[in-house]
């Protein structure tokens, strides 16, 4: 967190109104969002008990085991979430272009599908249901249908894609929500969202304060799960649990199950409606500049991922191997610095941030060379120097590295840094995107009295040697693990 | 009874017999601050290639690799030592030997018998060659995930560090990979030792660096399974500041305990404040430059007649870089004199010495402690930088503070559990300076 | 009885004394700088009953009737004959070389087994077994154990095991979260180590109070949990000693009570007067007057952790505290929420302290409004 941050929360409280923390939104959203709000049962291990799922906000399907304690309900309780999920990914499969004209043009899916679940909690959901599901058989002892199993898949790559700071696959929406706009509570009671979009969007003719204070009671809020409320656990599930066991025909165990599904449903139908409402806010906001071309990155990855499958990929792992480790926290480290970049390219309140803390500085061009050259490796070469009056603190030194957002991160090296009266002059060198001509093509330069930012924050691209495969492990890191294709065993796995 | 010359001497030979005979793969050699570790390095790099070898030598930053390439330069004026570098590298002018060569690819430098390069170099390097020998320094500052790739290049090596020290950093949080015995976010030593249970670390046995009066508190809060002792006696390192007679201040007093002690902890009243407390920060120059303005002397085995404190043996230290360059505006506000004194950050200062250190203490005016502040590392690299003396400033209230802390840290199964407890760590500083105190009253 | 257990009973009042557990001496690592929480604790005061008594609702504490019921049936099958699943973790997964062990049942005999009985069994079967050569290993089921805090002796009933090879004792703590490919909840990892490191020194003041080393007792703790999805028990070593220093540096600050005490007025009482029916008498004003004369240490996690959470949250109410310790740290040591927005908007002039905290934060609030003017 930073100053600014600490600040919009603190005007969040005074007000008793939200506080926009960025200018834009940095987040993508899909124009057919799927929505998934789970519960689990109590005390198992992320067993399913009940789903909300769809792309339409009047008509959730609605998916309740009939028996969260037997491992055939939950297989068919995954089998049912297949049928919702793996249907829009082959849609949105079908549906590709080239990437560009040329014939080095590779395929890209024209949309990627975007999973919405209420909080974090909702992710982890998301990934265990995945590890669950993933390492199945299709075929022999044990068998699941494929669909299981694909879901199981892509279950996991959706969750592995929200470990991303850039993620646009599989979003919580506490999170989405708490990127934009800060309230006057702490983030631990931002992570419940019926709490969080008190303040938002509080009941019609509410004030926030009563809006939140309903907001935490679970007996008019149920909790976004997937944990359910203890309260309904003692009262209402596990009576109808009970009764579900013990019904001894047909059709009182379906009368039993109408109950349940009823009584579920009235947990889960408030969190619905506030994810989608919590989009709708989102959307009104506007989009950052830099989102489109990230949401491009994301449909290549999508488009790849489904080649992977359709060409028969094997499950992932259950854990990382070295390389594979390594190389996630490469691309995690990679994508983030992207992020983070872009954003405070972007967004005016983020680069405030930086210029708070000192990685960043806005000012006045007070002084020009826009036809320096310096001698080069061949020939001279063009450097322009630009002098910047600020009177932001900075912490940058004298060679340092910064980029300008407004020239789509024109790299300068700061040749020098003055303390003035009023504040600092900074001298940078610029050192590219200029043009190859003998002077640099116009708007290139900074002008004389133009209002300038610049920011040590970049994208950073590493060039290495290939991450070693599994069976490459060096000795320094426990040599080749053992094989760790799915084996009898893990499609064996006891669910209960 | 021997000497701790000799002591260190036996305990060099025995690691270059370990790491050039033993037939291993892999020698670990621990280092408490101070006790030779580049000197090992260029050492053994100097005897496998003046045996016939090439061996290559691999360090964490580019000063580190220009520090080694100039002292094994040095060493070995009969062969040529390359230094690995990245393309448009200018090399600094203790570079410009005659036994030098500099290459952006290290297949430009086939004749050289030493071969140096940063971690993440090495990491780069495309070449169909391998290695007979290598020499890792700084490893516990690497993480494991850039040894996962430099490890095919080379056939034996030799990892020598500091463990004490700070931990390699990511800004990811880690915790798909937590308890897994190759973790990424691990230093590589950590990873090579839980993969090789046989690997035994070697230990260093002598800091020439820390002083009598240091010795024992750093081994005791930060490396409490360690056994090292100082090289020197408590009278060979001596201080004298001239008196000051009238208008004594808080700063004098400090300087003045320092120099009896070693240690002084100049504490200012209690306040919540932002990072950069102007008090504080100015209190912290004050001293820095009290100390040269009142010509303080050092008396030590490389100048037993003393010698004048030099803004250059000076160092300023602490957490953040924002207080960094506040203490540097600070100084530079008090004019010329303190030109040259070294302010920044633990980070930045791994593996530097100097004479007398003036430190920021982490915890100054915080109202919680957070992890990055009790990481026991970056209190040990403040608190082991300095030869003759470390004067600490603080707000009062940091054992309160401490206190207060919550132990509610999350742990994971088969994790890399690491001691000291930065907790525990922070609390034998404390309990040590309480003795050196001098308290400033506004 | 000392002039503190005297005054201490008389903030509680008529009430019982609430005793301490391993629970709730795990949790005192949770906010070890609230004044508030240490008295109550040490008095031995419902707290729940103090939150209830002010119509607050409390968070913790709550579990679901259907996970204890699944928590109870995974903890019967791990004990099921004779513990005949856990010693086959201890040899598989433990490594321990275990041929052929005793099983020493301290559970309670029956319902009116008192559990001062029972603490002396438990004491008299550990000694005996310390105290032994033979190499069979034992198994000690649900031991009473003790511990001294604050100069009282606390009875602890964990719902454990202990386990003797050689001259070494093991702790087993039975959890019933999942273990999923080497991996659990941390959170609840920690919680399990914080509990299980009260046993380790309530077993090891035992041994020492018997004149034994007390370091017969291992600081690494088994930790049996269900595996996967499913309901099959597995093992992991758990090393407890961080959470044991923890432990001790907060009962050696409980010691501390007595200057606690000195702060506080002498007739203050948190006796909420139940009446026959146990309904509180008192009223919820005065209550809340009582407690705030004991100075809390709010931060937005004591909600998940104490009782009185939402007590000291309303009564933080327009304090920096409420907003998280990060935002409380960045505001440079402002404690109004007021005060922080008037200095940053400028309606208010700093004091001598907060010249630096009100120029960041008027500058923060320059470049905010910049930034949304430009688009408002």
């Amino acid at each position: 967190m930073t100053v600014l941050t600490s600040l919009a929360k603190a005007l969040a409280a005074y007000s008793m109104g939200p506080q926009r923390l960025t200018v834009f939104r940095h987040q993508y959203i899909s124009s057919k969002p799927i929505v998934i709000v789970p519960l689990t049962l109590a005390g198992e291990t992320n067993a399913p008990l009940a789903a909300m799922v769809g792309s339409d906000r009047a008509r959730p399907t609605l998916i309740v085991t009939r028996q969260p304690r037997e491992r055939a309900e939950r297989l068919q309780f995954a089998g049912r979430l297949a049928s919702e999920l793996l249907f829009p990914i082959e849609m949105a499969a079908q549906r590709t272009q080239p990437t560009g004209p040329g014939p080095n043009a590779r395929m890209r899916v024209v949309d990627a599908p975007q999973i919405w679940v209420p909080n974090p909690a909702g992710i982890e959901f998301v990934r265990t249901l995945g590890r669950m599901t993933r390492l199945r058989q299709i075929e022999g002892p044990w068998a699941v249908p494929k669909k299981v199993r694909d879901l199981g898949i892509w279950l996991t790559w959706f969750a592995e894609q929200a470990e991303f700071a850039d993620t646009g696959a599989l979003i919580a929406a506490t999170q989405a929500l708490a990127a934009v706009w800060a309230t006057g509570q702490s983030d631990l009671e931002d992570g419940n969202l019926a709490a969080q979009m008190a303040w938002l969007d509080p009941p019609e003719g509410m004030d926030v304060a009563s809006a939140v204070s309903r907001a935490e009671n679970p007996q008019l809020c149920p909790p976004a799960g997937p944990t359910t409320d203890p309260t309904f656990d003692r009262l209402f599930l596990e009576p109808a649990l009970r009764d579900l066991a013990s019904a001894r025909t047909p059709a009182a165990h379906s009368a039993v199950h109408r109950r349940l599904t009823a009584m579920l449903e009235e947990q889960m139908r408030p969190t619905w409606e506030l994810v989608w409402t919590a989009i709708d806010l989102l959307l009104e906001v506007t989009e950052a500049p830099r989102v489109p071309k990230r949401w491009e990155q994301q449909r290549d990855r999508f488009t790849s991922f489904h080649q992977y499958v359709a060409n028969g990929g094997n499950p992932q792992a259950k854990r990382d191997s070295a390389g594979r480790s390594a190389h996630r926290l490469a691309e995690l480290e990679q994508r983030m610095a992207a992020f983070e970049a872009q954003r405070a390219y972007d967004d005016p309140l983020v680069i405030a941030d930086y210029r708070l803390t000192g990685e960043a500085f806005a000012g006045q061009v007070v002084d020009v060379d826009a036809t320096r050259r310096v001698p080069g490796l061949r020939r001279s070469v063009l450097r322009p120097l630009v002098t910047v009056a600020t009177s932001d603190q900075v912490h940058l030194d004298v060679d340092q590295h910064v980029y300008d957002p407004a020239r789509n991160g024109q790299q300068a090296v700061i040749t020098s840094v003055n303390e003035t009266e009023d504040g600092w002059r900074i001298e940078l060198e610029l050192q590219n995107q200029m043009g190859g001509g003998q002077t640099a093509k116009p708007g290139s330069v900074p002008l004389l009295g133009e209002e300038v930012t610049y920011t040590s924050v970049t994208e950073t691209f590493v060039r290495r040697r290939p991450w070693p495969t599994r069976e490459e492990t060096p000795w320094t890191h426990g040599g080749p693990p053992p094989d760790s294709t799915p084996v009898v065993e893990d499609a064996a796995e006891d669910w209960s | 009874m021997t000497s701790p010359q000799e002591r260190a001497e036996i305990k060099t030979a025995e690691i270059l017999t370990a790491f050039t005979n033993g037939g291993r793969r892999g020698v670990v050699v621990d280092s408490p601050p101070g006790a030779g570790k580049s000197t090992l390095v260029g050492r053994i790099a100097a005897e496998i290639a003046t045996a016939g070898d090439t061996v290559v030598v691999v360090a964490q930053t580019n000063a580190q690799v220009d520090d080694l390439v100039a002292k094994i330069a040095t060493r070995l004026p009969g062969l040529i030592v390359g230094r690995l570098s990245r393309d448009g590298y200018l090399p600094p002018p203790t570079l410009l030997l005659p036994n030098v060569q500099v290459a952006s690819r290290v297949d430009d430098l086939p004749d050289c018998r030493v071969v140096v390069g940063t971690a993440a170099k090495w990491a780069q390097v495309r070449s169909a060659r391998t290695w007979p020998w290598a020499v890792v320094d700084e490893a516990y500052q690497m993480r494991s995930d850039l040894l996962l790739l430099i490890v095919p290049l080379f056939k034996q090596m030799l990892f020598v560090g500091d463990p004490g020290q700070l931990d390699p950093f990511s800004p990811i949080d880690g915790e798909r990979w937590s308890g897994l015995p190759w973790d990424p976010m691990q230093s590589a030593v950590a990873v090579l030792l839980r993969n090789n249970p046989d690997i035994v670390p070697h230990e260093l046995p002598v800091t020439w660096r820390l002083p009598a009066s240091a010795t024992r508190l750093v081994q005791t809060a930060f490396y409490p399974f360690s056994e090292f002792t100082p090289g020197t006696h408590d009278d060979e390192r001596t201080i004298h500041v001239p008196t000051v007679g009238i208008r004594r201040t808080v700063a004098d007093e400090v300087i003045d305990l320092a120099a009896d002690t070693g240690w002084g902890f100049l504490e200012l009243p209690h306040r919540n404040t932002l990072r950069t407390d102007a008090e504080t920060v100015a209190a912290t120059a004050d001293v820095a430059v009290r100390l040269l303005q009142r010509g303080t002397e050092t008396v030590c085995e490389h100048a037993p007649g003393g010698r004048r404190l030099t803004a250059a043996r000076i160092a300023v230290g602490a957490a953040h870089r924002d207080q960094v360059a506040a203490i540097t505006r600070a100084l530079r506000a008090r004019g010329e004199i303190a030109d040259g004194i070294r302010v920044d950050t633990a980070n930045r200062l791994q593996g530097a010495e100097f004479d007398i250190t003036v430190i920021l203490h982490p915890l100054s005016g915080r109202i919680d402690a957070t992890p990055f502040h009790l990481t026991p590392g970056r209190l040990c690299v403040l608190a082991s930088r300095h030869r003759h003396a470390c004067i600490v400033v603080g707000r009062r209230g940091i054992p309160e503070l401490l206190d207060a802390h919550p132990g509610t840290e999350p742990v994971h199964l088969k994790d890399f559990i690491k001691f000291p407890d930065g907790w525990e760590a922070n609390q034998a500083v404390l309990a040590h300076l309480s003795n050196h105190r001098v308290s400033a009253l506004h | 009885m000392s002039v503190v257990d005297e005054r201490l009973n008389a903030l509680r009042g008529a009430a019982p004394r609430k005793p301490h557990n391993a629970r709730t001496l795990a949790a005192l690592a949770a906010n070890p700088g609230c004044l508030r929480r240490t008295l109550l604790d040490a008095a031995g005061i419902d707290k729940g009953q103090i939150a209830q008594g002010l119509g607050v609702r409390i968070s913790i504490g709550q579990m679901s009737s259907i996970a204890i019921a699944r928590g109870k049936g995974f903890e019967a099958k791990v004990k099921a004959d004779g513990c005949a699943e856990l010693l086959r973790l201890l040899r598989e997964h433990i490594g321990l070389p275990v041929a052929e062990v005793h099983y020493h049942d301290l559970n309670p005999a029956d319902t009116d087994d008192r559990i001062t009985s029972r603490l002396r069994r438990s004491r008299h079967a550990l000694r005996v077994s310390a105290e032994s050569n033979e190499p069979t290993g034992t198994l000690f089921d649900h031991p009473i154990l003790q511990l001294t805090v604050n100069g009282v002796q606390v009875r602890i009933e964990p719902d454990l095991i202990a386990f003797k090879l050689g001259n070494q004792f093991f702790i087993v703590e039975v959890k019933s979260f999942a273990i999923l490919d080497g991996t659990a909840d941390s959170g609840k990892v920690a919680a399990a180590a914080q509990q299980s490191a009260v046993y380790v020194l309530a077993m090891r003041e035992m041994l020492q109070t018997a004149g034994l080393d007390p370091d017969m007792v291992s600081d690494q703790v088994v930790l049996v949990c269900p595996k996967d999805f499913s309901n099959h028990p597995v093992a992991e070593l758990l090393d407890v000693r961080k959470q044991l220093a923890t432990l001790k540096r907060q009962l050696d600050r409980m010691e501390s009570v007595e200057s606690v005490l000195r702060l506080v007025p002498p007739d203050l009482s948190f006796d909420l007067r139940l009446d026959d029916a146990g309904r509180p008498t008192r009223d919820p004003q005065e209550l809340a007057a009582a407690v705030f004369q004991v100075t809390a240490r709010y931060s937005p996690e004591c909600l998940g952790a104490c009782e009185l959470g939402g007590v000291c949250r309303s009564e933080a109410s327009g304090m920096v505290p409420v907003l998280g310790r990060v935002v409380r740290e960045d505001l440079g040591g402002i404690d109004s929420i007021k005060e922080a927005v008037e200095l940053a908007t400028g309606l208010r002039e700093p004091d001598a302290g907060q010249q630096q905290a009100s120029d960041l934060l008027r500058r923060a609030y320059g470049m905010r409004e910049a930034a949304l003017g430009a688009v408002r």
